[in-house]
């Protein structure tokens, strides 16, 4: 929805933009001043009359009346000036578009170089195709463009045409039988002059928008100096802007050649300056063209001239049009609070009085601003500004003393820019903004201290941690971008990802573990440590009927969860830790990793990733989203979630050495994994180097005796890990975490353990350092595995020095990796956005561009929001079959 | 009056998706418990959910796509891996591979087929061998053991390797034939061994003022050794492999299916045995060439699909299909970038914020062109709300001020 509110002036709306060339009676008439003089300030630090800061140039000082329109500089829009040319100059990046043109028309009549009819007949097809395949179109110039310049005869006048040839970005010859002349500017305009409008327009050029021979400059537009503004050092220089000095290099050369002109100069002077002076208005042009002197400072530093402003990720379109810097936006440390609302953050009241909203006073609020205003701008919450709309005053609070007569004399209709205060939403931004969820509104919360404050079970969107990481804030000021925020941007509204039907936010790490430790069978809760847990909730609660009730009442952790569950809810699901030993098929199962919620009780299974986790489809919390709504959820989170937290610090969780001290036994089961397998590749090697090793088919010897190698060291890592695994003890904290997916895999577990393994590069051993060897620490051509990378230490016991370089190396290769592999992503991203960003939905149901193509008839093919379904499903029939069962059920009972 | 179950069941097939229909037809018959009152309501929610779940006009799909595929790119690895349980050919997986589906690379880095034999071949490895023979570009080089010449004489001896021959299913007089049939020279099986071949070079070849020349000896050799003998250009390396294996009457039936290395569909499928409508490749751009476009738009879905399935990542499969008809649309595979998608819009203000800013403008110039605005870069570029999501509806109201409000 977009409606504006009138507040002070309606802004101008563009509507369109045409893009074209400038002609030169247009460059003439919009100069105010030809510039002459290549020195820019006389004797006396006055600018000079005809050099490049002419005050004809538009007002730029303060306090200036501009000669031309008589505005001081806010409102002068600045004039442009001119420098006649004396000898006409090519616009350098048009020197294709030139070549093209040269070949495909009449070196004498100028006319394209195809028959009238066969002009006539194409024009009326181009003129067609123009309208409704533009795209098409610029394919049928190529056509035209090849098949006039086949032609060697001018169908109109017969004259004999030569080939061309181009030298980028300025140099043309002509191949004459007497051989090859040199195509002057002036040689090249006086053939464009001479093409028919008609024809032009057949080789892709509007002549209306730019005529050929405007590609050759004869008089050149010197921008007004708003555009290229000289600074003041401290030193009290001026410093001039590099455009200015390109341009003052350009009237040198001008000046030269006009001199040399008028002297009657000998011809080859004349050319280099002629020659000097298209180098230097290319380079002003564009600074960083192939076969052209770069235009450079004293130092050496390239002039960055016209291009160089738009060019690239800083220039002018990416830079300053696509993304544009802001006000009301602040940046700081975030630090994790799990007892703030997901939809909330914590702002420091440093930030709150900086940043502003623009209220306008009504009879409704007329109170509430009023004390704003007594608090003045330094005393929160408080106000900087009041905007006196009857006077059309503006007031600023910093310099005035009597706010008491301020908030007197409120009325309404006035506008007051007030700090933030709680309840205010508010942008809040994590970089790298790779998706929607990078961005999300929130609730201020202002708070003492000088970090952010955000939710811990928000980090997985922003994929936020708390170890330096900053976000930034931005404060929305229009009534209509704050609805849409609360309705579109609010947190709650993305614990659905569109990227997969599933939630993004939820729990994670501490969160997984409170979980299982709070709903395991075994732990039971009296009165005082339910009250406890459950109170962190900040919800109010009804107790059911103790599960145990004598000799003392007592609560399960699965009462507690149930507490905050929907009334009706219906869940059936496997626990993370559903496998193994705890591995359970259905509900008759005493493992307790069978997750079932009926009308809303958890009756079985623990609460772990599966259930309560981020990132997990169909999990318990997806299915309160999706089915109870977002609020319900949030809700969830909001209570619930904290009871975990406070369960783990209630409980602990912990991790020792000795959790992971396998027994001397295992030690030496282990050794003999290591002795059997270095056994077998021994062997292997053995065979290899007599050659009796059969490789597999497609590949060589050396290749296959690798993968035989890595496969078998794979697996020696598996047992090995699987020996020590078997003798830790399963319910120490770090099988919990691992176990319920709260950090950690058994491979970790593995090389904490037991060995680290292999250590590999781009999947294969480690090979290189030395000339034949990875370390001096080997012989030569050892093909050993432990010469190879092979770890067989572990954390708890160390590593030896060769193993703690290969582990470096390794882990080397990861950070490269990584490096090498953002950039590359990010540019593919950037294009994907490129290409897609235009479409969208439209009421039919279809999927179009901006051009009302249709790219597909129906979303997705069947129409369905991704964020709004099980894991890709729309419906899940199953689900809705069971709740029908249990609604008829409950009718007849 | 309630509606019959038939009839709820007929307005259910055509608001449904058909998969989603078909299976709600499926689970009604396996719950025998529910009465037909029961069915119904179940119908009725499953209409409602599905309908409750449906987009939104104004949901900006296409910047939902991208950043679906493009967020967890980060996530993926730079690695080659293995081809599915075969060590014998590596393949591009991960970021590289997904690069290159939305580049629209003519020749994907590595080129793979997988090949399906018909009816009569599939379910001996024998008879897979036999058709992986006709399809494998063979060589002399490859079934060679060693060639001869000395300078100044013009025979040559080429000693043929018997093992190559047997696995390559090549016989010495096949090679015989070509290279009778070449004008190199004539050649002559060598009387004292079965697979040694004596050649004639022709006085063409090698002319006389030459006999001495190293280089028009070297030259012939390079020709000899890439002597085509038989096999399907592209195709370097095949190999069998087993995809399904069941077992029927207690016996085990094995399916076996050609892998390649190298690709070249339009040939493969007119090889006898081969089955034409399951065989596929992993070049993009063949598939169009001889399948057609909407063919090209599944195996851009697929090949993505593969390869953040490969990488564990989790992308709903519309944004795929999204990406695929952007590319597809216009009836040729166009990249997903500067020289496709994104060099193609009508816009030279768009373009220009892209890449290549300076040639836009000068082409937008020379072209006369004029910008609508209408796109999202250009209405973000003059400060306009881009025609997306709330920015789709225009609505004005009138705004009283509020005592005149309370007057009413």
């Amino acid at each position: 929805m977009s409606f504006r509110v009138e507040r002070f002036s309606e802004p101008f709306v563009i509507e369109k933009i045409i893009f074209g060339l400038l002609s030169p009676q247009e460059i003439r008439k919009m100069a105010k001043v030809t510039v002459l003089r290549s020195d820019i300030y006389e004797a006396d630090g006055s600018p000079v009359v005809g050099g490049l800061r002419d005050p004809h140039f538009g007002a730029i000082e303060p306090g200036e009346r501009c000669p031309i329109c008589g505005n001081t500089r806010e409102e002068c829009p600045g004039h442009y000036g001119k420098i006649e040319l004396a000898r006409p100059v090519l616009l350098p990046h048009l020197g294709d578009t030139i070549y093209s043109l040269l070949q495909a028309t009449c070196r004498r009549c100028g006319k394209l170089l195809l028959s009238s009819e066969r002009i006539d007949y194409l024009l009326r097809i181009y003129r067609r195709l123009k309208e409704k395949w533009p795209r098409l179109a610029e394919v049928m110039v190529n056509n035209i463009v090849k098949e006039a310049s086949d032609n060697k005869e001018c169908p109109h006048c017969r004259e004999k045409q030569f080939d061309i040839r181009y030298i980028r970005p300025i140099i043309f010859y002509e191949r004459k039988p007497e051989g090859e002349v040199r195509l002057t500017p002036i040689d090249i305009r006086d053939r464009l002059e001479k093409i028919p409008d008609d024809h032009v327009l057949l080789l892709g050029i509007n002549p209306k928008r730019a005529r050929p021979e405007w590609m050759v400059l004869t008089v050149l537009p010197v921008p007004p100096l708003a555009v290229r503004p000289s600074i003041t050092l401290e030193t009290g220089l001026r410093a001039e802007d590099d455009l200015t000095h390109a341009l003052a290099e350009i009237i040198r050369q001008n000046e030269k050649l006009k001199s040399f002109l008028t002297t009657n100069a000998p011809e080859g002077m004349i050319e280099d300056a002629w020659l000097t002076l298209q180098h230097v208005i290319a380079a002003y042009i564009d600074n960083e063209l192939p076969n052209i002197y770069q235009l450079t400072h004293r130092r050496r530093r390239p002039l960055k001239t016209l291009a160089q402003r738009l060019k690239g990720k800083e220039g002018r379109l990416r830079g300053n049009l696509s993304g544009k810097r802001v006000n009301f936006s602040a940046r700081t440390v975030i630090s994790p609070d799990p007892y703030i609302s997901i939809n909330e953050v914590g702002v420091p009241v440093e930030i709150a009085k900086i940043l502003t909203v623009q209220v306008t006073v009504t009879p409704h609020n007329i109170e509430e601003i009023k004390k704003y205003i007594l608090n003045g701008p330094h005393k929160w919450p408080g106000a900087t500004f009041v905007y006196k709309i009857r006077q059309d005053r503006k007031i600023d609070l910093r310099y005035q003393k009597n706010y008491r007569q301020l908030a007197e004399e409120l009325e309404p209709g006035d506008i007051v820019e007030r700090h933030l205060i709680n309840g205010d939403i508010v942008l809040f931004n994590r970089q790298p903004t790779l998706h929607r969820m990078s961005i999300m509104g929130h609730i201020v919360r202002v708070m003492p201290g000088k970090t952010f404050r955000i939710n811990l079970l928000v980090c997985p969107p922003y994929n936020a941690d708390f170890d330096g990481d900053e976000m930034n804030l931005h404060v929305l000021r229009l009534e209509e971008a704050q609805s849409e925020a609360r309705e579109l941007l609010l947190v709650e509204k993305h614990i659905l990802t569109p990227r997969y039907g599933g939630p993004i936010i939820g729990g994670r790490q501490d969160y997984i573990s409170g979980a299982y430790l709070l709903t395991m069978k075994t732990e039971f809760y009296n009165l005082d440590e339910v009250s406890k847990l459950v109170s962190r909730s900040e919800k109010p609660v009804h107790l059911p009927e103790p599960a145990i009730l004598k000799p003392k009442p007592l609560w399960t952790g699965k009462q507690i969860a149930s507490l905050f569950l929907p009334e009706d809810l219906n869940f059936i699901g496997k626990s993370k830790v559903n496998s193994g030993l705890l591995k359970c098929d259905n509900e008759d199962c005493l493992n307790d990793s069978y997750i079932v919620v009926r009308s809303g009780k958890l009756l079985m299974g623990v609460l772990d990733k599966n259930a309560i986790g981020a990132e997990q489809p169909n999990n318990l919390l997806h299915i309160i989203a999706l089915e109870y709504g977002e609020s319900k959820a949030r809700e969830l989170l909001d209570s619930l979630f904290r009871v975990f937290i406070r369960t783990l610090e209630v409980k602990g969780l912990t991790i020792a050495l000795n959790d992971i001290e396998v027994p001397v036994d295992a030690m030496r089961e282990i050794e003999e994994l290591i002795a059997e397998a270095k056994r077998e590749i021994e062997e292997l090697i053995r065979r290899y180097n007599e050659g009796s090793l059969e490789p597999i088919p497609g590949r060589t010897l050396e290749e296959s005796l690798e993968l035989m190698i890595i496969e078998r060291l794979q697996k020696l890592r598996s047992n090995a890990g699987e020996v020590a695994i078997k003798y830790l003890n399963p319910f120490n904290d770090i099988f919990i975490m691992s176990k319920t997916g709260a950090r950690g895999s058994d491979v970790n577990i593995t090389q904490m353990a037991s060995m680290l393994g292999q250590q590999t590069i781009r999947g294969k051993r480690i090979t290189r350092g030395f000339r034949t060897r990875t370390l001096p620490h080997f012989r030569e051509g050892d093909l050993s595995p432990e010469a190879r990378g092979f770890i067989k230490g572990n954390f708890r016991n160390g590593l030896r020095p060769t193993e703690l370089f290969f582990h470096a190396v390794a882990g080397r290769e990861g950070l490269v990796d990584t490096a090498v592999k953002t950039s590359q992503s990010g540019y593919m991203q950037r294009r994907l956005i490129n290409a897609l960003q235009d479409l969208v939905v439209s009421y039919d149901g279809t999927v179009r561009d901006s051009w009302n193509n249709i790219v597909q008839f129906k979303y997705g093919e069947d129409g369905v929001d991704p964020s709004r379904t099980y894991h890709g499903k729309p419906v899940d029939i199953n689900r809705v079959i069971d709740i029908i069962r249990a609604r008829s059920s409950e009718g007849e009972s | 009056m309630r509606r019959s179950l038939k009839s709820i069941l007929k307005s259910a097939k055509e608001i449904l998706p058909e998969n989603l229909y078909e299976e709600l037809v499926k689970k009604l018959e396996e719950a025998k418990d529910l009465t037909s009152k029961d069915k119904y309501e179940v119908v009725e929610e499953v209409i409602r959910r599905y309908i409750v779940s449906m987009v939104e006009p104004g949901e900006p799909v296409g910047t939902v796509a991208a950043q679906s595929i493009g967020e967890p790119g980060t996530q993926m690895t730079l690695r080659t891996f293995h081809y599915a349980g075969l060590m014998e050919f590596d393949v591009t997986l991960g970021l590289p591979r997904l690069i290159e589906v939305v580049d629209a690379k003519r020749e994907p880095s590595t080129p793979i087929m997988e090949i399906y034999l018909d009816e009569d071949h599939r379910y001996s490895e024998e008879k897979a061998r036999e058709v992986a023979r006709k399809i494998e570009y063979t060589t002399l080089e490859k079934v060679m053991y060693s060639l001869e010449y000395t300078l100044g004489d013009r025979r040559v001896l080429i000693k043929l390797d018997p093992e190559m021959l047997e696995d390559k299913g090549v016989t010495s007089n096949m090679i015989l034939t070509v290279l009778n049939n070449t004008n190199i020279g004539e050649a002559i099986l060598s009387p004292e061994d079965p697979y040694a071949i004596i050649l004639d070079v022709s006085e063409k070849v090698i002319p006389d003022e030459k006999l001495f020349d190293y280089k028009t000896y070297k030259e012939l050799e390079f020709k000899l050794r890439k002597l085509y003998i038989k096999g399907i250009k592209g195709i370097n390396r095949t190999s069998i492999k087993v995809i399904d294996e069941k077992i029927i009457e207690g016996k085990v039936v094995r399916e076996y299916a050609i892998i390649t290395e190298g690709s070249n569909l339009a040939e493969v499928l007119k090889v006898e045995g081969v089955d034409y409508t399951r065989t596929k490749t992993n070049n993009i751009f063949e598939i169009a060439e001889v399948l057609g476009i909407e063919a090209a738009r599944n195996a851009i879905i697929e090949e993505i699909m593969k390869v953040l399935e490969d990488s564990g990542l989790d992308v709903d499969i519309r944004h795929v299909i999204l990406v695929a008809d952007v590319m597809t649309w216009s009836g040729a595979v166009r990249q997903i970038g500067r020289l496709g998608v994104a060099g193609e819009k009508p816009s030279a203000l768009a373009r220009a914020a892209f890449e290549v800013t300076v040639k836009q403008l000068y082409d937008a110039a020379v072209a006369g062109e004029e910008e609508s605005l209408r796109g999202v870069t250009e209405s973000i570029i003059v400060g306009l709300p881009p025609r997306v999501g709330t920015g789709l509806v225009i609505m004005s109201i009138g705004i009283q001020p509020t005592n005149q409000i309370r007057e009413r």
